[in-house]
């Protein structure tokens, strides 16, 4: 047989990978943490592999990567069973892909040369790029076709009709989600094809989105950035630090729902085009009026640094309060929306033009929380309202997914507790 | 290896041809290598061919070579087929005149098969089950795969014959002037066409002049064949100009027939044949670019994926042995994708492209997507 290449061994990383995924998993194991509260750390460098196994999914808290393409499937099999084996040959690719070996075990290129091989190839040499892989269930999922309508979770609710929503249908919803993080676009991309690949006739691609530019920081040890608006994103965004308002806030307790959940997170996403091209003619002032915040700093209005507390009884020469009404800092702000926090990993993304000349661009938006239904719907109908940063953007795809626990080890498989 | 596996057997096939070509004009042999003509035991089973019966006088034969005596008592030309699971043809003869009788032999190993008898050689036929005992010499593997390239260049040949006359009528219409019929005629004629073109494009220079779409056709370069006269059928409607263009198309298929037949196969070449069709099917007939002015790209689509399927079935007995569970999931996505594709039928025919929403081909690219990945295995497991 013809010696197996990894992406690791050509990368000069240790030859520990090119064995099969039982081998990789023990690998992983190893360095895993067996405390129950994530270990805060960071991502010592861009190169890195990010441990698959563990007690929640990685790339939720895990520091945001700077790269993302996320993909919504339907299935098109009628069988449980296939749908189950698909979850099992899904975690056992992505077990390898993210400690950046092949999807397969043979490669792109150790195979026979008259089978198509296993892996795409497109990511051969390159690191594993800080490469999450993440797994959500749509609502739609638990409809009568599995069997699962009674497992499915009140937090899986339909989102209600939120004001301003201009959904597409075809760019929304999904049965199954899976959202691919890395530090370099190649690798995020890879996964995903190599996903669909193997999910063919069982799943359908429904819509998928290429994002850049992380808009959120989920991570203190992270500088915030910008979104395409030019204003920083993220500074009061929930981070892996807080360890404490984590367990409030984002992880499903036992008790919330079917069992399940237990471990897992709730994640919506929503794809907000923005309409540059006007914003772009809107003065600073009336710019920062909107967001609540000064664009260079990223300071509440009324003070200095970015960090600094928001008051939003401060009022200006005028009278009236520095931060209006409908700004958007003050309608999203957990103090306006019963303590509601979320936490935000989005991207910026530009789809090319859209035939006008205008750039087709935005934020896909996503959100992960223990209660969407309290928390999501709680602020966005505060924003949906009043927002007078609405003039500017439009939902035009809006999805909900319940994102189980993670995969405990090279034995276990995204979703087994609610697929056995 | 692969090389000289190939050449094997695609040498075998070649031979196996030449002798097949070679037997009197009233018996069609179809048995493979290492069959002789010898007459079966016990003498011909007869079968007793109507308009709407087909009585075979035994239900089981022993299992080695058996010959079949097809009288044809019905007023419709007919035609006996002797399938194995999944429609593979075993063997048949065509072409059973009102009143004659016409012999067929068959190899056939233990195991169960039906035979059919198609009265005006459409649709699916009158079955009736066949069942095969005893022992039979088994065959080597690659005495196996000489069956399946030998299978398989006899659909070639039985399509190919219908294309020259399928595309004769086309051709003739378009020389005519007679517009209306030209169009019904064009997707008929291509059928034939789109379910060997993997043969077909074994020959580089005349596919193009076949079957070039105008965006294919490099400045300066004449475009020739199906699309350009379906251009002219369905957005200038007016063909009078197309002697030339329709005898060329003509010339070259009578050329790529000749070549196709003469063509040496490999084993492979089916299998990366199949995957070829569906690939068709997946850039060129979902997307409506192949017949982008008659938009009858579900009669190209149905094509390619009985062609596909041909390819597959002569391979099915290796693929038996070695792969079993491979055999079950191309069975189940096959299914699928006929079924896929059946619910746009109409009439004889199809639903135009343009009658399809994007729901209707995201199913059908989802039912070829799940079907092409199976098949792409195909290939490496003949290798083996």
């Amino acid at each position: 047989m013809s010696e197996r290449i990894s992406r690791r061994k050509l990368f000069g990383m240790g030859a520990a990978g090119a064995a099969g995924v039982a081998v990789a998993g023990a690998g992983v194991i190893a360095v895993r943490g067996v405390g129950d509260e994530p270990t805060p750390t960071t991502v010592a460098s861009v190169s890195d592999a990010i441990p698959f196994y563990g007690e929640h999914q990685a790339g939720i808290v895990t520091p945001a990567q700077d790269r993302l393409h996320f993909v919504s499937f339907d299935v098109i099999t009628e069988k449980k069973a296939e749908l189950a084996e698909l979850l099992q040959e899904w975690t056992a690719a992505a077990a390898r892909m993210t400690q950046g070996q092949e999807a397969g075990t043979f490669g792109a290129v150790g195979g026979q040369p008259e089978a198509p091989p296993d892996d795409t190839g497109e990511a051969l040499g390159l690191p594993a790029s800080g490469l999450t892989l993440t797994v959500g269930f749509g609502g739609s999922l638990f409809d009568d076709r599995f069997g699962l309508a009674s497992r499915r979770p009140a937090g899986l609710a339909d989102l209600p009709h939120l004001p301003g929503d201009a959904l597409l249908p075809e760019i929304s919803g999904g049965d199954l989600c899976v959202q691919a993080c890395a530090h370099d676009p190649q690798v995020a991309v890879h996964a995903i094809r190599n996903l669909a690949r193997i999910g063919f006739g069982r799943v359908s691609v429904r819509w998928s989105q290429l994002g850049f530019g992380r808009t959120s920081s989920t991570s203190r040890a992270q500088a915030t950035p910008r979104n395409l608006m030019g204003f920083k994103d993220g500074t009061a965004n929930l981070k892996l630090e807080d360890v404490a308002l984590l367990k409030e806030q984002l992880w499903a307790g036992s008790g919330d729902g079917p069992d399940w959940m237990t471990g897992g997170s709730y994640l919506v996403t929503r794809k907000i085009r923005m309409l540059v091209e006007t914003w772009d003619r809107a003065p600073l002032a009336e710019q920062e009026q909107i967001f609540g915040r000064d664009k260079g700093e990223g300071a509440p209005l009324g003070k200095k640094g970015e960090f600094e507390a928001i008051d939003f009884e401060v009022k200006g020469p005028d009278g009236q309060a520095l931060i209006f009404d409908d700004a958007h800092v003050r309608l999203a702000h957990p103090s306006h929306n019963g303590g509601a926090h979320l936490l935000r990993r989005g991207y910026n993304y530009v789809d090319g033009s859209d035939g006008l000349g205008r750039l087709d661009a935005g934020l896909f938006f996503m959100a992960y929380q223990r209660d969407p239904h309290r928390q999501f719907v709680t602020v966005q109908r505060s924003l949906a309202g009043k927002d007078s940063l609405n003039e500017y953007i439009k939902h035009v795809s809006s999805a909900l997914f319940a994102c189980p626990p993670g995969v405990r080890d090279a034995g276990d498989y995204w979703g087994r507790a609610l697929f056995s | 290896m692969r090389t000289s596996l190939a050449i094997a057997a695609g040498a075998i096939a070649f031979t196996g041809l030449v002798a097949c070509s070679s037997e009197p004009t009233a018996t069609t042999a179809t048995a493979g290598a290492g069959a002789s003509a010898a007459p079966a035991k016990g003498g011909p089973v007869a079968v007793a061919a109507t308009d709407t019966e087909c009585k075979v006088a035994v239900t089981e034969v022993a299992a080695g070579t058996s010959t079949f005596a097809i009288t044809n008592g019905g007023t419709k030309v007919t035609e006996f087929y002797v399938y194995a699971p999944g429609d593979r043809v075993m063997g048949e003869v065509e072409n059973i005149v009102p009143g004659l009788t016409r012999e067929v032999i068959v190899e056939l190993p233990a195991g169960t098969y039906e035979t059919a008898c198609k009265p005006g050689m459409v649709g699916k036929g009158v079955r009736g089950p066949l069942k095969v005992t005893g022992e039979h010499k088994p065959l080597s593997d690659d005495a196996q795969l000489a069956k399946a390239t030998a299978g398989y260049k006899r659909y070639i040949k039985s399509q190919s014959d219908t294309l020259l006359i399928k595309a004769q009528e086309f051709v003739d219409a378009v020389k005519a002037e007679d517009i209306e019929k030209a169009k019904a005629l064009f997707p008929v004629s291509r059928t034939y066409w789109e379910r060997i073109e993997p043969v077909a494009e074994i020959f580089g220079d005349l596919d193009p002049a076949i079957d070039a779409r105008e965006n294919d056709v490099a400045e300066g370069e004449e475009w020739t064949g199906f699309h350009r006269i379906e251009k002219d059928l369905w957005v200038k409607k007016d063909v009078s100009e197309d002697s030339p263009i329709a005898d060329k198309l003509m010339a070259d298929i009578k050329t790529i027939v000749e070549q196709s037949n003469s063509a040496e196969l490999s084993p492979v070449l089916l299998a990366n044949g199949a995957k070829g069709l569906l690939d068709e099917v997946a850039s060129g007939k979902i997307t409506g670019e192949e017949d982008r002015y008659s938009h009858t790209d579900l009669w190209d689509f149905d094509a390619n994926l009985q062609g596909s399927k041909a390819a597959v079935q002569s391979l099915r007995p290796v693929l038996e042995e070695r792969a079993p569970e491979l055999v079950k999931t191309l069975d189940e996505k096959f299914a699928g994708a006929e079924a896929a594709l059946g619910a746009h039928q109409k009439g004889d025919g199809w639903k135009l492209h343009t009658e399809l929403s994007k729901d209707d081909l995201k199913k059908l690219s989802d039912a070829i997507n799940a079907l092409a990945e199976p098949i792409s295995k195909i290939a490496a497991v003949v290798a083996k």
